[in-house]
């Protein structure tokens, strides 16, 4: 990629994986203490090739093929995080994140809170997450609100190439522990220009995608897409839609929240996680607490289902597409 | 058995009783199985070998999902399942197409490649657990089973197959764990292809060997050569007598390490070349379990070209009829709904009623397509 072997351009456009590959490239440059570890992310450069060529690049003590284990990859990142390292942890696909899902709640979320800030843990699990790609079983869920309802972590989802490398810039350089989840149904859905040069997107900022009037549609990740593409159909009925992609999901961007319901008094939230305990409930309930009194409609949830994600022969049925999501915001706005 | 116990890096520690070219090893005893067994063997195996290359020909034909390749493997999964009784329950990965075949190869198993449910439904019939994916989960699953037979006072027992990936994760150590100390009537089958994914055995583990690693658990362990049926028969046969009816001082479990190679790729969605050489893969197809099974039958007087010929010839028709009858399945997008929990929760009814009105509303075509 560009920056090893030219320095005449200063931007190319890279698909979402690539975007992924090129942000772990400049913030392994930018500090020796950061590295990765995770399986098949070495000479094989990632089963999505989000750490190709790496090895190459920064040897095999900072590109680190693992043993089939996301509890000892986790663990002994939370072990060398807290000892000054930056290890950033590859979870071939979110579904395999359970194993380490005690690293990740009782160790690395709670290692400051518990030694009162004495022990960190800046480590980043990255993990692409989501249906659609016709997978094997469990290579397909979206699971973000697990994590999200867990003190001490914070969870991030971007939705363009751009966002993706910022994102992950800042992911690795904060000082806490990043859930970095990767929408791969749009790892290499269409490419857009990214700095070669390393830079951040702040955490915990949410991004309008479209301006509208009439209701405020709020989303991320692989959804947005779909979104939008129901925003510009609704559009020709006359119905203008504000879509809001959330990008990180804990902390969450209140205030983009209500700024947007504020103008539109009308929202519809779009998650490819199941409904029940999916966080469209705790961006609702922040409506409530926050603005109930321009509120003009009951608020539509467009969610996967209540059931377990199905093999992939019915996952387009699952998974929330525009027709769904039109209905969900037609109804809201002709409330 | 030959070797209980402690295994060192000795490759004389590996049970084999054919040598790579399919003759009988000086001093080795082939099991004692009629000739009438030993061909099903052998047919077993072409019918495997050949599912598998349909198989990855419709996954590129966009006509079944993605599917992970058994080439070179077939013989350690048919061989160990002959070893068991009907009775006797199998919980595999999801590469162990041979054990399937075994216990009789019917048009279902390929609907769960197809990405259909039924295809795990049915797996029970045959006495096989749902196959599986998130690595080594299955595995205190079968000390489970194993267990609950003795508590039940049933005779059956397990067998538990797993990559030599999967004995990284926690999972293994504590359901070898688990075994060891109540004595269950397990076998943990280690095929060690010598990868999981890119990832190569020296670099998944320290140990010289894997069955090794059944000392830490007080139980026994045995390597054995992979690719080669009968000494996989004969190291199943006498665990398996060993987990049902064990003489004084003798433990149930037994980890049984067969040692093989994956000729193919990880997956249909793998490219091998990244990161091993032909060369390797060449030396490994000089050990290929079904050439090697057939050098032995000749031998025996039992195959001969003509009975070849209508063997393999046999497998690509029943091969082909399978697939047939597979994809005349049609799904019921309903069954999204289905078994969530025995009966629906109120949130699964008003969902499920729904995506009924959906359905009508937009019909099929618009839900499904592509982004
Ligand atoms: C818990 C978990 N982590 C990661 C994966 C992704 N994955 C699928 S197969 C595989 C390698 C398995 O290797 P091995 O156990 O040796 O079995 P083989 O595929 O070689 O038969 C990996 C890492 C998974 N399925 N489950
Ligand atoms: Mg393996």
């Amino acid at each position: 990629m560009s920056q090893a072997t030219d320095t005449e351009t200063e931007a190319q456009d890279l698909t979402l994986v690539q975007a992924v590959r090129d942000g772990l490239y400049g913030e392994m440059q930018r500090d020796d203490d950061v590295l990765v570890m995770g399986e098949d992310v070495g000479e094989n450069g990632g089963v999505f090739r989000a750490t190709q060529g790496l090895i190459e690049e920064f040897g095999d003590d900072r590109v680190i093929d693992t043993p089939l284990a996301e509890s000892g990859i986790v663990g002994t990142a939370v072990g060398m995080a807290a000892y000054g390292l930056r290890p950033v942890t590859e979870i071939q696909f979110m579904g395999f994140i359970y194993p380490a899902f005690d690293q990740i709640v009782s160790h690395a979320a709670r290692l400051r809170t518990r030694s009162r800030g004495r022990f960190t843990c800046p480590l980043v699990v990255r993990a692409p997450y989501g249906g659609g790609i016709r997978a094997p079983e469990h290579h397909s869920e979206s699971k973000e609100a697990f994590f999200v309802h867990e003190a001490g972590l914070k969870v991030v989802i971007p939705s363009t190439p751009y966002d993706t490398k910022g994102l992950l810039a800042s992911a690795i350089r904060d000082p806490d522990p990043v859930i970095f989840l990767e929408p791969k149904l749009i790892y290499r859905a269409f490419r857009e220009e990214v700095p070669d040069e390393p830079y951040t997107v702040p955490l915990g900022e949410a991004a309008v995608r479209r301006e509208g009037t009439d209701v405020s549609v709020f989303t991320w990740g692989a959804m947005t897409r779909p979104t939008m593409e129901a925003a510009e159909n609704l559009a020709e009925e006359g119905i203008d839609c504000e879509v809001v992609d959330l990008r990180t999901l804990s902390p969450m961007d209140e205030a983009a929240i209500v700024e947007s319901f504020k103008k539109t008094g009308r929202a519809v939230v779009v998650h490819e996680a199941p409904k029940t305990g999916g966080l469209a409930g705790e961006i609702i309930a922040t409506i409530q607490e926050d603005v109930l009194l321009y509120q003009e409609a009951p608020i539509n949830r467009v969610t996967g289902f209540d059931t377990p994600y199905p093999l992939y022969a019915l996952e387009d049925y699952y998974l929330p597409e525009a027709a769904r999501i039109e209905d969900g915001i037609r109804e809201t706005v002709e409330f | 058995m030959t070797n209980q116990g402690s295994l060192g890096d000795d490759a004389s520690d590996r049970v084999q009783v054919l040598d790579d070219a399919g003759h009988v090893l000086e001093g080795a005893s082939v099991p004692d199985l009629p000739d009438e067994q030993l061909v099903e063997m052998y047919r077993q195996l072409w019918l495997a070998r050949h599912f598998d290359e349909r198989m990855i020909s419709l996954q590129r034909q966009g006509r079944i999902g993605t599917y992970p390749s058994l080439a070179g493997q077939e013989g350690a999964q048919i061989a160990s399942t002959h070893a068991m009784a009907d009775e006797d329950w199998i919980s595999f990965q999801y590469r162990e197409h041979g054990a399937v075949i075994v216990r009789g190869l019917e048009p279902e198993y390929l609907l769960y490649w197809m990405g259909h449910e039924r295809g795990n439904e049915w797996l029970a019939e045959k006495n096989v657990f749902p196959l599986n994916i998130s690595i080594a989960g299955h595995l205190p699953h079968a000390t489970g089973m194993a267990w609950a037979a003795k508590l039940k006072g049933d005779d059956r027992i397990v067998t538990c197959h797993f990559g030599d990936g999967s004995t990284s994760e926690g999972d293994f150590h504590e359901a070898l764990n688990f075994a060891g100390v109540f004595d269950v009537p397990a076998i943990f089958f280690c095929n060690n292809n010598q990868y999981a994914i890119s990832h190569p055995r020296e670099r998944q583990t320290a140990s010289p060997t894997i069955a090794g690693k059944a000392d830490a658990y007080g139980i026994d362990g045995i390597q054995v050569d992979g690719m080669d049926p009968l000494a996989v028969y004969e190291v199943t046969r006498q665990a398996v007598r060993k987990a049902r009816d064990p003489a004084d001082e003798q433990c149930r479990p037994t980890l049984i390490e067969a040692v093989m190679y994956r000729f193919g790729a990880h997956t249909t969605a793998d490219d091998p070349s990244v990161y091993r050489d032909d060369e390797e893969v060449e030396e490994w197809k000089e050990r290929d379990p079904i050439p090697r099974m057939e050098t032995f039958l000749r031998q025996r007087g039992l195959l001969d070209d003509e009975r070849i010929d209508a063997i393999q010839e046999a497998a690509r028709e029943r091969v082909a009829d399978l697939i047939d009858a597979a994809e005349e399945f049609e799904p019921d997008p309903g069954q999204l709904f289905a078994n969530a929990y025995e009966s629906d929760t109120p949130r699964i009814r008003e969902q499920r009623e729904a995506f009924r009105a959906l359905r009508e509303r937009h019909g099929d075509e618009a839900l499904l397509e592509d982004e």
